[in-house]
């Protein structure tokens, strides 16, 4: 009897094995996906977060037109007998905290596979601390802070240039100009005072120094401001004759409506994506900000071109163009489920060898980079910007000469 | 530089004016009738919203949407009245507090479902232009604004000064039930108070958004600074509100020109506190 007892116990465990087996392969890979869902960066969320949602379209079903974009041919991950990924999008508020408790969520209680956000740096700093504790991956695909592959983390990766190569950017930028006879004496930061401002203004001024320009003047301040008229006027008073903003969204937006009501136009503005980069800039002040320069590795293409697709369907969702912020994200989410597709498993430690190997070329990339290829601090060493400015109603790319779809107007028309 | 100073000056007083406007309606509720209304930010923000909508059907600017803005809020002020108010008062402070708060969260995100957290502008003309007085800048809509708050604060100042109606509603906020001795129907001031501080916010909200952003978290933004502004200018004094916005304009402008904007909030916040530590009434408070 005791022996039939067993015997009925090991058959049903055997059984419940059989049919869990097939069950397992085909489960979806969860993957958490930490944005500005409220909060004053919501926007920015939005698009990130509609973006994703392309991504996992692009991933999930057949899209042969795509050509040879990864994992875009088949439906599903191949190398998990044609799993699906399911994104589990949290909401980080806007703060570093809020933003660190939903990646502990994500890991413990929605066992996801692996994490992806975080879009503000100094989100991003915290969230992905919680991933290296419980050894989960972490890609970021927008966030530039200079110091987040400075802590020595194993589990985080990104995908998008960092703050040294947007200083390199805008440097090689300035130098062209000055060479061909515009003055840059005296350059300003104005910086928003979080991870992301304060990291790029840090690294602008080292790089600023190595090139033997003159940062005159670095105004921090804080992002949800309810008025900048003050660092306007600081500005109209010190002539700069570069104004680089490193300012999130509602800032963004002030500064230009300020600078009119103030009839302030310095000779050349550089913003530096995020806020600049955010569809609502465009709407909202993008015909009081004619020339306004920005950093970005996205191009809509012509129209047939995969690029072009793309933006195709992320419109019918967010009823605007794709901007560069939210294209980073998408990319970092394609990066990282072709790592798993290698992996063939779901296990954290085979997706972070698989992503060490990643080596992708720019034919397999949305984004304008020169591949994907991570160094041993999980940087992307292919990443690359180059510059757009705001002409008419949209932003057209107009430096490096090379990839120039315009010629670049300056000085700064303003309105 | 002189007219640096003075710009700044300027600017300081027109961001002050806008810190006394989002703030009246404030005063009434939270000065005059002792509940703190947490959803007075997103108050403004609904009116923000409704001069957008105003703007993108019917092509119509301020001249229309103060009016239809101040209508619309003073009758969604009543509304809250009867359908929540009236009866989280007969609980304790902290079911004020979590009423008002839920309030404010349901309408942000209310906001947030129906129009997206994308930011939105009106068209930067649609109150036309700046005027320049020998090199200082003065936006015409932010002129309008500061007009505005002044005659909203003189307007509410003699209503609770000069008329019946102003006594009335004191006499409720004093003792209720003495009021109600007198004839006068508790519920009824209290309704006209939530209406006209909301209509209030309705004519600022109206003003606001024809040189701010507008997006659904806008109210939380500014609705702290409208809190200190009350509380600075004393309790239950309409005009002292105006006073206290004008002082902060000012600190915050010249400071975060000297100090730097980082730091523009500790000089306004020491000040508050030192202000509050000599008269915990406020600057223009009764003992």
């Amino acid at each position: 009897m005791a022996i039939k007892k067993v015997l009925t116990l090991f058959g049903a465990l055997a059984m419940a094995g059989v049919m869990a087996a097939p069950g397992f392969a085909q489960s979806p890979v969860k993957i958490g996906a930490i944005y500005p869902l409220s909060g004053n960066a919501a926007s920015a969320g939005e698009s990130a977060k509609a973006a994703l949602e392309v991504a996992m379209d692009v991933i999930n079903n057949a899209h042969p037109e795509l050509g040879d974009l990864t994992l875009a041919k088949g439906a599903g991950l191949p190398g998990l007998k044609g799993a699906k990924i399911e994104i589990v999008f949290a909401d980080n508020q806007g703060t570093p905290a809020a933003g660190q408790n939903q990646a502990l969520r994500l890991i413990t209680e929605e066992k996801v596979h692996a994490l992806v956000g975080a879009y503000q740096s100094g989100i991003t700093l915290t969230a992905s601390a919680i991933a290296e504790k419980y050894g989960i991956p972490f890609l970021s695909g927008e966030s530039v802070a200079a110091n987040l592959t400075e802590r020595g983390f194993k589990w985080f990766f990104r995908t998008t240039p960092i703050a040294s190569d947007i200083a390199t950017t805008y440097m090689a930028f300035l130098k062209e100009l000055k060479a061909g006879g515009r003055k840059v004496d005296s350059i300003a930061i104005v910086n928003e005072n979080t991870e992301y401002g304060t990291s790029i203004a840090k690294v602008l001024r080292e790089a600023a120094k190595e090139s033997g320009f003159n940062i005159g003047i670095e105004i921090p301040y804080s992002a949800n401001t309810t008025d900048v008229q003050s660092q306007v006027l600081q500005l109209k008073d010190k002539k700069p004759d570069v104004v680089i903003f490193v300012s999130y969204t509602s800032d963004a937006i002030l500064y230009m409506k300020t600078m009119k009501a103030m009839d302030y136009k310095p000779p050349v503005v550089i913003g530096d994506n995020s806020g600049f980069s955010d569809a609502a800039f465009l709407t909202n002040v993008g015909s009081i900000a004619q020339g306004a320069i920005n950093r970005s590795a996205w191009d809509i293409g012509k129209p047939g071109s995969v690029t072009y697709l793309i933006n195709e369907m992320y419109k019918k969702k967010r009823g605007v163009d794709l901007d560069d912020t939210a294209g980073r994200a998408m990319q970092g989410l394609l990066v990282l489920a072709d790592a798993i597709n290698r992996a063939g498993s779901t296990e954290p430690a085979k997706i972070q060898a698989a992503l060490k190997a990643t080596d992708l070329k720019p034919n397999q990339l949305m984004m304008g980079f020169r591949g994907v290829k991570f160094d041993e601090k999980g940087n992307n060493t292919l990443a690359a910007a180059l510059l757009i400015q705001i002409q008419g109603n949209r932003y057209v790319a107009v430096w490096p000469k090379a990839s120039a779809a315009a010629p670049l107007l300056l000085p700064y028309k303003g309105w | 530089m002189s007219v640096t100073i003075l710009q700044l000056v300027v600017s300081g007083v027109l961001l002050g004016a806008l810190y006394a406007l989002f703030a009246s309606g404030l005063t009434l509720i939270w000065g005059m009738m002792n509940v703190v209304n947490f959803a007075h930010g997103d108050f403004v923000m609904l009116a923000m919203y409704t001069t957008f909508v105003v703007w993108k059907t019917l092509g119509l600017g301020p001249a229309a949407s103060v009016p239809i803005a101040a209508l619309l809020m003073a009758t969604v002020g009543i509304v809250v009245y009867f359908a929540l108010v009236r009866h989280v008062m007969r609980g304790p402070m902290i079911a004020q507090i979590l009423g008002t708060f839920g309030l404010a969260l349901f309408l942000r995100y209310a906001v947030f479902w129906y129009f997206g957290a994308n930011f939105l502008s009106l068209p930067d003309n649609l109150v036309g232009g700046t005027f320049d007085l020998s090199g200082i800048r003065i936006p015409a809509a932010r002129l309008l604004a500061g007009a505005v708050a002044l005659l909203v604060t003189a307007g509410l100042h003699l209503l609770l000064t000069r008329t019946a109606l102003g006594s009335r509603m004191l006499a409720v906020a004093e003792d209720q039930v003495a009021a109600q001795l007198m004839g006068i129907k508790p519920h009824q001031m209290q309704a006209v108070a939530w209406g006209l501080a909301a209509g209030a916010t309705g004519i600022a909200g109206a003003l606001i958004a024809t040189f701010f952003y507008i997006s659904p978290t806008v109210g939380e933004t500014l609705v702290i600074v409208a809190f200190v502004t009350v509380s600075l200018g004393g309790f239950g004094n309409v005009p002292g509100a105006l006073v206290a916005g004008l002082l902060i304009g000012v600190i915050e402008s010249l400071s975060a020109y000297w100090i730097g904007p980082v730091y523009k909030d500790i000089v306004v916040y020491s000040l508050f506190v030192a202000v509050l530590w000599l008269r915990p009434q406020g600057l223009m408070g009764k003992t």
